[in-house]
């Protein structure tokens, strides 16, 4: 019988990134000067938790990886060596190396085996140049292990029988080859005793005996292996009893020993408590084996505890089953609404109960619609914290001083938006690194602190979730910006305000800078981060004070799946416009509508010309009224663009639950996705994009073909 | 007697005979795959999709899922196109898409032995040949099998994106 272990493959994924994730956050956080025992033994277990599950698995190469920047772990852990920055800098690569190991067996994109191989000489120099407490005891385990990761000791006592003319040599030479065996007496009736240490299993052991003998000619009795004396064995290189090494490196209470545990007790440093107290004192505790102190010991290491709680309060649920409790609370809704809209035209004295229980129906409807919503939140720190790194990394290749500080990480945004997020924001890190903060030199000559500051914000506002990255650099150059628009033949002048020169910078191609980096400069970014951003129905903004800060902003909806609409209506047909596309709306005098060319009509708004585009005749639906000044204009903004779009009337403002049109049909111009209305009657959602690109270039057969 | 046509659809099933959802649309009978079938509902308000060939109607709320509805009888021009309580709707399961079909009605669900099928002769018609599987015969009646898979994801209806 096969068990199909792939089934558990991705939760191994999933927990060994949350674990490198952790892994990082802590290292990025260690005080080098004076680490704290608890961080490093987090650091510590989580590299043993993934070097744990790639075993079980048989993912030989992350184990590998994983055994010896344990070690190395370990041995600062012990405070043989102490903690430099070179360490963790290669705990972070090796952190790298094993999330393309990960990637590597979950999705099959190769590893570069040059770096794995590095970051393992790289580690393992590391932990070689130990000062001389280390005994060659200590160390030849783990060169040995590095060969044999995964392995786990085992001693079989093996009993030959009645072997006759078996002879047993071959067979002794081949356990040999994978084990210590220790041959005891051989005894009068012809049977042997052996004593086999070794990493292999019972199953395969068996496989090479049954090679030569009947299995009613062995028998073979496992016995817990001795680490004192079985060197081979010390796959994990923590059970190492081995003279000369403290007893209380068991970071790992889990494969404690009873016998190991007392020992953990008499020297207690292992767990921390007294990391900050002298050595002689350390020294003291250890040799006081009194049984007042082995009982204030804490028995089992406290820390797995924390792990196991957070392990209970959350669930790891498929996004696809949330999605369809939300689809579900969605239809919901819409029932409720259709129930209240029935129950609206009842008699109030006949159906008081009616009524009543109908607008309770909608609270909790509402409740529950906001509960399952935010099933799908997540806290923005997720995205945040991959900036530490990337701020780090990029700081030290640029040769700046950056101190990244971030605010409201507790932001909740949901699950889709911060997937599509990230990208752009970290391209507006990169961004600010590269071009907002200047180097030390340039801030000490401008009187400001060499250390620049990066601050990346979250906070809600109103039905937005608005994410800012600002810098104390030096600002955006207004006059570099225009000369270099000017010289890729943009239309700009000097008396343009600073809110349009900024926009510049969201132009395709468009950079600044005066080299062309490793980290940016190329000049491809902002408008990709702008397009990215508003495809998600957000937008970007910038604000600058030359000399002192740049600030983008971005402005993000709650959710992908709610809209909040206008809806409007042509004839008695009714379309859904997201309301963070409408500007005003507005009854044009008769006098403000103009035809240019007896065509095309623009309306003037406050001194300014918008052309029209009539809703009715984009989607071709006999109107209600053919003149502007008897219906209403909806103004739309769209990429800097505005238009008047004219419709007969509006209906109302509601939220509404964005439904795709292209799951069962194709995309259609002019229209960006289908709602559902109070009625249960689909409403269209206009692609207001898409119209003000068809005002623009003021050609409505783009849509109507 | 019944019990002789319980026969037919016994060895009909027997030799591999597949069962089918017949339909009408004017004086011509249809049948489809039976497991393309969804479930048959009665035609309700449509919201209307500008700018899209006249035989889609447009796109109904079922149960929370936006789905498109293509009248067959105004595409292949056949029936007397009227809306009442009476007109039905096919909701078909194809391709992985959930599509309405509206035809003039639906007759029957019978099992076809593959020898009661033969190949369509090449005609020229506003239903291209290659959608037509064969023509069954059932008691004398004409069935034209359609693959409606095939037809619903071509791009003669216009339900897919002509990108793909």
């Amino acid at each position: 019988m096969s068990i199909d272990m792939s089934q558990f493959y991705q939760v191994f994924f999933d927990e060994a990134a949350e674990h490198l994730a952790a892994m990082e956050t802590l290292l990025l956080a260690i005080d080098l000067q004076a680490p704290d025992p608890d961080d490093l033994n987090a650091v510590f277990r989580a590299a043993h938790s993934i070097k744990g599950g790639a075993g079980t698995f048989g993912f030989t190469d992350i184990t590998e990886v994983t055994h010896i920047l344990e070690t190395l772990l370990d041995r600062i852990r012990k405070n043989e060596l102490a903690l430099r920055s070179e360490m963790v800098d290669a705990f972070l690569q090796a952190g790298d190396v094993l999330k393309s190991q990960l990637e590597f067996h979950r999705d099959g994109t190769p590893v570069d085996e040059a770096a794995v191989a590095s970051i393992c000489a790289t580690l393992h120099q590391l932990s070689g140049d130990a000062p001389q407490e280390a005994t060659p005891a200590a160390s030849a385990p783990v060169a040995h292990a590095v060969g044999t990761p995964d392995a786990q000791g085992h001693r079989y006592q093996i009993e030959f029988r009645k072997l006759g003319k078996v002879k047993l040599t071959p067979l002794l030479d081949e356990l040999a080859r994978h084990g210590t065996v220790t041959m005891s007496d051989e005894k009068k009736n012809g049977s042997v005793s052996v004593v086999f240490d070794s990493t292999i299993g019972e199953d395969e052991l068996w496989e090479m005996l049954e090679f030569v003998v009947s299995r009613k000619q062995v028998s073979v009795t496992q016995t817990a292996a001795e680490p004192a004396d079985v060197a081979d064995d010390d796959g994990f290189g923590f059970f190492d009893d081995a003279p000369g090494v403290p007893a209380a490196d068991e970071g790992f209470g889990l494969f404690v020993s009873e016998e190991q545990l007392k020992a953990d007790r008499e020297a207690d440093d292992g767990f921390g408590f007294f990391a900050d107290a002298p050595g002689s004192e350390q020294l003291g505790k250890a040799v006081e084996p009194t049984p007042a102190s082995a009982a204030s010991a804490p028995p089992p290491r406290p820390s797995p505890a924390p792990a196991a709680n957070a392990e209970a309060s959350s669930i790891r649920v498929n996004v696809e089953k949330v999605d369809q409790l939300i689809n579900l609370v969605g239809e919901l809704v819409i029932t409720q609404a259709m129930l209240a809209q029935t129950t609206a035209q009842a008699d109030p004295v006949l159906y008081e109960n009616l009524i009543n229980s109908v607008s309770q129906l909608e609270r909790n409807t509402r409740d529950l619609q906001e509960a399952a919503m935010s099933i799908r939140m997540l806290p923005i720190s997720f995205v945040f914290s991959r900036f530490p790194r990337v701020v780090r990394d990029v700081a030290g290749k640029l040769g700046k001083q950056v101190e990244l500080r971030t605010i409201g990480e507790g932001t909740e945004i949901d699950k889709g938006l911060i997937e599509k997020i990230s990208d752009p924001l970290t391209h507006l890190v990169r961004n600010s690194l590269d071009h907002g903060i200047e180097s030390p030199e340039k801030r000490i000559a401008a009187g400001k602190d060499p250390k620049g500051t990066l601050t990346l914000k979250a906070s809600h506002q109103g039905g937005n979730i608005v994410i800012e990255v600002s810098d104390d650099g030096g600002g955006l150059s207004r006059e570099r910006i225009l000369s270099k628009a000017r010289e890729r033949g943009l239309a700009v002048s000097d008396q343009m305000p600073d809110q349009e020169v900024w926009q510049l910078i969201f132009a395709p191609g468009f950079s600044t800078a005066e080299v062309v980096t490793d980290v940016s400069g190329r000049g491809v970014g902002m408008d990709v981060v702008k397009r990215n951003i508003e495809s998600i129905g957000g937008r970007v903004e910038l604000s600058s004070v030359p000399g002192s800060s740049t600030t983008v902003t971005i402005r993000l909806p709650l959710t992908l799946a709610i809209l909040d609409g206008m809806s409007v209506a042509v004839q008695n047909e009714v379309f859904i416009i997201p309301l963070g596309y409408i500007v005003e709306s507005l009854q044009p005098a008769k006098a403000d509508v103009k035809t240019v060319a007896g065509e095309g009509r623009v309306v003037s708004v406050r001194g300014e010309y918008l052309p029209l585009l009539a809703l009715h005749s984009i989607l071709n639906i006999e109107p209600r009224t053919r003149a502007p000044h008897e219906g209403i204009l909806v103004i739309i903004e769209s990429d800097g663009v505005k238009a008047a779009l004219f419709v007969d009337d509006l209906v109302g403002q509601h939220q509404v639950v964005i439904k795709s049109l292209e799951t069962n049909f194709r995309k259609v111009p002019g229209i960006a996705a289908a709602t559902i209305m109070g009625d249960g009657r689909v409403a269209l959602i206009l692609d207001v994009t898409a119209l003000a690109r068809m005002a623009r270039a003021n050609d409505l057969s783009t849509v109507s073909a | 007697m019944s019990n002789l046509a319980h026969d037919t659809i016994d060895t009909a099933m027997a030799q591999g005979g597949q069962e089918c959802l017949t339909f009408t649309l004017g004086e011509e009978e249809y049948g489809i795959d039976i497991l393309k079938v969804q479930e048959i509902r009665g035609y309700d308000a449509v919201t209307r999709i500008a700018n899209t060939p006249a035989f889609i109607k447009g796109v109904i709320n079922l149960r929370g899922v936006i789905v498109p509805i293509v009248d067959m009888r105004i595409k292949f021009n056949l029936g007397k196109v009227e809306y009442n309580e009476f007109t039905v709707v096919i909701i078909l399961n194809v391709a992985g898409r959930v599509v309405g079909m509206v035809v003039d009605g639906v007759s029957d669900v019978i099992t076809l032995a593959p020898d009661q099928v033969r190949a369509a002769p090449e005609l020229s018609s506003s239903l291209d040949t290659k959608y037509i599987m064969g023509l069954g015969t059932v008691e004398g009646r004409m069935i034209i099998l359609i693959d409606i898979e095939t037809l619903m994801s071509s791009r003669d209806l216009e339900l897919v994106d002509s990108v793909s």
